[in-house]
């Protein structure tokens, strides 16, 4: 089996500092891989450079055996990754269901003509589209707000309503970065849930998170970031006895 | 159970449809006609502005430019080359929708401040062509511009129509053409806004980069917009000349491209009924201070400014918000 997502010695220097440097793993389909470090430690640059947000100083990744060097984010989008932000990226300025209904935007064929003038294949399209919204939003526990307007929605919900857009997509990877922060005891345990069920749909999750205990629980394999560089990898019962990262824990 | 936005879509355009058609009842002077008239077709444009500025959050100060191309070419090709106006308004349109295009595509991926120079920059260039082609275009002292015609059958300010058995003047008939060409552009605009290339060109304002990891390709639907808010300014611009029959190059000056923008910025960003309220305003206000004329631009400084500050969301919306306000307080008194 061939690996969904392969970073091969990728690097990203923002002038002098080195944020990732000589980066390698792999991830396999249907995997929840999870990428910890502590702050800083250069993990959401990872996130950035594989879905296309930054260019890397040297090495590469590759999305089904592909390349991704060339290709924007919304052409990733095409080939099925999408993600989540640590800094929410909600459009405020639609409700709920239309943040959810623009992850479909990839599944909706549409044109100028059939748009302007509404003609019933739009309206079809749409209709299914808001049906399938409101199922991703029951599905990820904020189908009470279909209709509320982003801007009026609390912390947890968007952060609920960002996961329900991306796999509005339909992606076959979804990158989740710090899902939990912010979160309370019981969102979090709520979150877990969702997570797990996500992987049970057949879709490869990678995560970066700080909260430890949801971490180890729910990942099959986990990337150890320290100052950029790989402190460890493996599955959680290899990284909790990695005398390294117990070192860079607990600062031994 | 499309639910809200297609409500209010509907609600919005019966309200339009019921004043624009009322407004017959109360006014009667062809002056009068011919206010209203230019109102509908400048409310036209700015409905199509809207959806870059207020819908798509890019910013065009050069607006007029596409509005005077659009008036010119068809004053041009009706004139001189004896072409009927509808074919020279639709190739008007597509040639100014090339050129947006065209002129966009480098300048959309511009942001804040550098758009606002750029598209400054293209009206200017368009408004000296206009004033410097004198061959063409007559320069800075303007040009005639012939009736305009469904293929042979004329429709001018100072003719005298039958509609539905009743006799109409031609100021009249002028008025509700207009009318019913708004009512179009809001109907148009509206089905773009609540469809997928709508939430695409709303996200692009709400989150450029949460629209294009789901997949929407910003750069594409920015131009897209740019382009369809130029045929708007084209057609309603062709429209207007042969209304007026006489351009001059202010059509497209730098002055009328802040008064656009000002319309969308009064009446609400994002909001296609409010738009117009703040096209109907701004043309009445001149009207009514018809004694400072000189003092025009700096009045619409200081409109602009003011509801920058204190009503940012516009007067519509703003009114809106506060009648929901006041309804959910006397609702709580009730409690």
């Amino acid at each position: 089996m061939t690996a969904l997502v392969e970073v091969n010695n990728l690097s990203k220097a923002f002038g002098g500092v080195h944020a990732v440097e000589g980066v390698s793993f792999s991830v396999d389909a249907g995997q929840v891989y999870s990428v910890i470090g502590p702050n800083g430690a250069g993990k959401t640059t990872l996130f950035n450079l594989i879905t296309g947000l930054y260019t890397p100083t040297s090495g590469e990744v590759k999305l089904n055996g592909e390349s991704i060097a060339k290709l924007e984010p919304n052409q990733l989008a095409e080939r099925g990754m999408c993600r989540t932000f640590q800094q929410m990226q909600i459009c405020m300025n639609m409700t709920a269901i239309e943040n959810v209904m623009l992850g479909r935007h990839l599944t909706l064929k549409s044109n100028l003509l059939t748009t302007l003038f509404r003609l019933p294949a739009l309206t079809r399209g749409e209709k299914a589209a808001r049906e399938k919204s409101a199922e991703l939003m029951e599905f990820v526990g904020c189908g009470e707000y279909l209709d509320t307007e982003a801007s009026a929605m609390s912390y947890g919900a968007l952060k609920r309503l960002e996961i329900a857009r991306a796999l509005a997509a339909e992606p076959k990877v979804v990158l989740l970065d710090e899902p939990a922060a912010g979160l309370n005891a019981v969102e979090t345990a709520a979150l877990e849930e969702l997570i797990r069920k996500i992987a049970e749909q057949g879709i490869t999750v990678m995560l970066v998170e700080h909260d430890m205990k949801l971490v180890m629980g729910i990942s099959d394999r986990l990337l150890v970031l320290n100052y950029g560089r790989v402190l460890a990898e493996g599955t959680p019962e290899q990284i909790r006895e990695n005398p390294d990262v117990i070192a860079a824990y607990l600062g031994g | 159970m499309m639910a809200r936005l297609s409500q209010f879509r509907l609600k919005g355009l019966v309200f339009m449809a019921i004043v624009v058609f009322a407004v017959p009842l109360f006014i009667s002077n062809p002056f009068h006609y011919g206010l209203a008239t230019q109102i509908a077709l400048i409310a036209g444009a700015v409905v199509g502005l809207n959806l870059l500025v207020g819908f798509a959050g890019q910013i065009s100060l050069g607006h007029a430019g596409f509005f005077g191309m659009g008036a010119y070419f068809s004053a041009i090709m009706t004139s001189n080359y004896g072409w009927s106006a509808i074919p020279a308004l639709i190739v008007g349109a597509v040639g100014v929708a090339i050129i947006a295009w065209a002129v966009g595509r480098p300048i959309l991926r511009l942001k804040g401040h550098y758009l606002s120079m750029a598209t400054l920059a293209v009206g200017f260039i368009i408004a000296i062509i206009l004033n410097n082609e004198r061959a063409i275009t007559g320069g800075p002292d303007g040009m005639p511009v012939p009736a305009f015609d469904v293929f042979g059958w004329e429709l001018s300010p100072f003719g005298q129509y039958s509609l539905f058995g009743m006799d109409i003047s031609g100021d009249l008939a002028w008025y509700l053409f207009a009318g019913v060409v708004l009512l179009a552009a809001v109907w148009l605009a509206q089905n773009l806004i609540d469809s997928p290339i709508g939430r695409a060109l709303r996200s692009v304002h709400g989150s450029e980069v949460a629209a294009s990891v789901v997949g929407v390709n910003t750069a594409k639907y920015k131009s897209l917009v740019f382009v369809i808010s130029a045929v708007y300014a084209s057609v309603m611009g062709a429209l207007y000349g042969h209304f007026q029959g006489f351009i001059t190059p202010s059509v497209a000056s730098f002055d009328f491209s802040i008064l656009l923008i000002t319309m969308v910025v009064l009446g609400g960003m994002g909001s296609t009924i409010g738009v117009i309220i703040g096209a109907v305003v701004l043309e009445l206000l001149p009207q009514l201070l018809a004694d400072f004329q000189e003092m025009e631009m700096v009045l619409f400084g200081l409109i602009l400014m003011l509801t920058m500050i204190f009503m940012p969301k516009g007067l519509l919306p703003t009114a809106a918000n506060l009648l929901a306000k006041r309804r959910s307080k006397s609702a709580g008194g009730d409690a």
